[in-house]
């Protein structure tokens, strides 16, 4: 069975078809990326998996770990232990990152946080992230430098330790120091028990990684699965190739 | 998403009624004969009883204010202006009758007492119930009383400021409380003195279909400091109940005084209070306020700023909920050189609440070198929710520094949608983002009211937003 299965999925943003039918099977310990041109549906393929109310489902079905997931509320999904790195995270003023996390924390797991691992568990991740100690108390992403926000979304990726991460477009926008640190921390998250989905248009993040898939999408469809190598194929040629 | 309707929220505590005993309670209606029993019933000085008539015949000549909320629901014909419970004043909660006793327990007032107050004041409809104060701070000559009891023992002083700061013609609700007024509390911190501990006066009204008109006189001399908490609630009933209370502050040259106060009325409250300030050379008056309660709510707390270098703080926070008209704000003069005002006032309305910041700043022609910045922000968790600011600004000198900031927001999908990615609940997601949105104004509240707050607002979101 695999971890996430995505079957023939049709997908609107407002009045406007995004996916034209979306087949995506991702198995546990495996690392799965999606490149694609701008408008291809990259962004929508992640927030539908996370059924996001503002875009609609016409057709398909999205099974996790073997579960219909297709129509579950948000949050359901996340407790399911599917997690998204959004490409633009939200600001929160007055709730500072520690107490978010420890909410968000006992929410997926459904039980209590214990206070002083807990602390000493953000802090250890901070560290591996580079994040200055002070952010910890800092409202969540509120002033923060968009390297910033990206390197908090992995945080919290490490923190809520989903089954899968679905990372949409967390390197874009970062310098290189920054895209090191990022992949650092999800070779750190990955196992052979979890699965990572990287949705981006820029290979350097893939420098450090053992992809297993890589799928390119063009105009809401997949139209090629390859491995390694085709990443490679596609930073050399864009896509000029696949439209 | 599904979508959940709750008009009437449980309060859990604040909505304990108990049964409407009382050892007197006052006809209807606001007669001279009326003002004249309320005057016997309480054993008023000659002088008090010529104060209270006529502000009568002042409150007759006043005509109610028609630029805010409509009051035209209030008739005065249905209000028992003044109630007084089965029960003395005592300094011992364990003479305090088992109901009404129970009633401050659950609001934690005994506990708060012994952990992190220096001094507690309780009344119960018109008459205070409770009051006592810390030996350390008798023996440095700091009073802490009933209102009643300050009447009676310091009348010299109790003569020269009351009503002096708030005087009867300010307003027709202002008169109405110089006619009815009963209970509140009185202190005065004597020169240098620092009362490191707050005082806190509780004030409840259990009574149907009456008022509650509680005064309250706080004189810090120069260079003392106080921080002095009021809490107020009411269980919910059909009628319209009244609060015009009336808080007179005088804060002496080189003095700090902080007023912090809760206002978790019920919703059939018509909470008209008038509180104000006067602050002298170098001294600090900081207010905090969370207005919750009440139908509607006309509170608008002012800092006169007549010494050199006076300086006033306003944080304050409004939340409305269906039914509610919330008209809170914020008014200073600054009537001295060098003297400065800050202000941060927020508001949250939903399933059809409205508030309204409404606020003046006065700049006087002596006041050079002064400083006023005034910042007002409001969160709509809803469409059919309502949020207003009317600012009034009065600046009669260049030589000033002023800032008028103003903000308005409605809770946002894509926020939602993120907090709930990481497995928050929508109840849950919107509550964190108001929680987080009032946060800069609960912390500068004392602990047990911001945990107080932060209840309330889960409260009132629980199950109740759509």
């Amino acid at each position: 069975m695999s971890l996430l299965e995505i079957k023939d999925l049709h997908v609107n943003a407002g009045e406007k078809e995004i996916l034209k039918g979306i087949d995506l099977k991702i198995n546990k310990g495996e690392i799965h990326v999606i490149m694609g041109p701008n408008g291809s549906g990259k962004t929508t393929t992640a927030n539908a998996i996370l059924n996001n109310p503002l875009y609609t489902k016409l057709n398909g079905n999205i099974l996790f770990e073997g579960e219909d997931i297709t129509n579950l509320k948000t949050d359901e999904i996340a407790r399911k232990g599917i997690f998204m790195s959004f490409q633009l995270p939200e600001e929160i003023p007055g709730i500072t990152v520690t107490n978010f996390l420890k909410f968000a924390k006992n929410k997926v797991t459904g039980k209590p946080v214990k206070i002083f691992e807990f602390r000493d568990e953000i802090k250890k991740h901070m560290e591996e992230l580079q994040i200055k100690p002070e952010y910890s108390e800092r409202s969540l992403n509120v002033g923060f430098s968009g390297g910033e926000k990206k390197k908090n979304e992995i945080l919290q990726m490490l923190v809520l330790n989903p089954k899968l991460a679905i990372l949409d477009e967390t390197d874009s926008g970062l310098d290189v120091d920054s895209i090191k640190t990022v992949s650092k921390g999800i070779e750190m998250f990955k196992n052979k028990d979890n699965a990572v989905l990287i949705i981006t248009h820029n290979t350097k993040i893939l420098h450090n990684l053992k992809v297993d898939y890589v799928h390119v999408l063009v105009n809401g469809k997949i139209v090629k699965t390859g491995t390694q190598e085709l990443a490679q194929e596609i930073e050399n040629n864009g896509y000029k190739n696949y439209k | 998403m599904s979508k959940t309707n709750i008009e009437e929220i449980n309060r859990n505590i604040y909505d304990i009624k108990n049964k409407d005993e009382y050892d007197f309670k006052i006809k209807k209606g606001l007669t001279k004969e009326i003002i004249n029993e309320i005057s016997n019933q309480k054993n008023d000085p000659d002088w008090m009883r010529e104060f209270r008539l006529n502000a009568l015949e002042v409150y007759n000549k006043l005509e109610l204010p028609t630029w805010g909320p409509d009051l035209s629901e209030l008739n005065m014909d249905e209000i028992a202006t003044y109630v007084r419970p089965k029960s003395k004043m005592t300094g011992n909660w364990d003479d305090v009758p088992e109901d009404i006793k129970n009633t401050f327990d659950k609001l934690g007032i005994p506990d708060a007492e012994k952990t992190s107050l220096a001094g507690v004041g309780a009344q119960y409809d018109s008459e205070v119930v409770y009051h006592s104060m810390k030996n350390e701070l008798l023996q440095q000559g700091v009073i802490y009383l009933d209102m009643e009891t300050a009447v009676r023992e310091y009348p010299d002083i109790v003569k020269a400021h009351f009503m002096k700061c708030v005087p009867v013609h300010d307003h027709k609700f202002v008169a109405l409380h110089g006619a009815v007024w009963s209970g509140g509390s009185f202190v005065y911190v004597p020169k240098g003195v620092k009362v490191d501990i707050p005082l806190q006066s509780y004030f409840r009204l259990n009574s149907p279909e009456s008022g509650q008109f509680e005064h309250t006189l706080i004189i810090v001399d120069e260079g003392a400091s106080l921080h002095f908490i009021e809490g107020c609630s009411a269980p919910k009933y059909n009628k319209v109940n009244l609060h015009a209370g009336c808080v007179e502050l005088y804060v002496k040259d080189n003095a700090y005084l902080r007023y912090s106060t809760i206002e978790n009325w019920s919703k059939n409250m018509l909470n008209l209070n008038t509180k104000k300030a006067i602050v002298g050379k170098n001294a600090k008056m900081e207010w905090v306020s969370g207005s919750f309660g009440s139908k509607i709510s006309m509170l608008y707390p002012m800092s006169i700023l007549n010494g050199e270098g006076a300086k006033t703080e306003f944080t304050g926070i409004s939340f409305a909920g269906k039914g509610q008209n919330l008209d809170n704000g914020f008014k200073v003069v600054h009537n001295s050189p060098n003297t400065s005002s800050l202000v941060n006032a927020k508001s949250i309305s939903k399933n059809g609440g409205k508030c309204t910041y409404r606020s003046q700043v006065k700049i006087m022609e002596n006041a050079k070198n002064s400083k006023s910045s005034v910042s007002c922000e409001s969160l709509m968790l809803d469409d059919i929710s309502i949020s207003d600011t009317i600012p009034t600004n009065e600046i009669r000198t260049d030589e000033v520094e002023f800032s008028h900031e103003a903000k308005i927001g409605k809770l946002s999908d894509k926020t939602i949608f993120y907090l709930m990615s990481r497995g928050l609940s929508e109840e849950d997601a919107k509550a964190m983002i108001v929680r987080g949105f009032a946060h800069p104004i609960a912390k500068e509240l004392p602990v047990e009211y911001a945990v107080e707050m932060n209840n309330l607002i889960n409260l009132e979101l629980e199950g109740a937003i759509g």
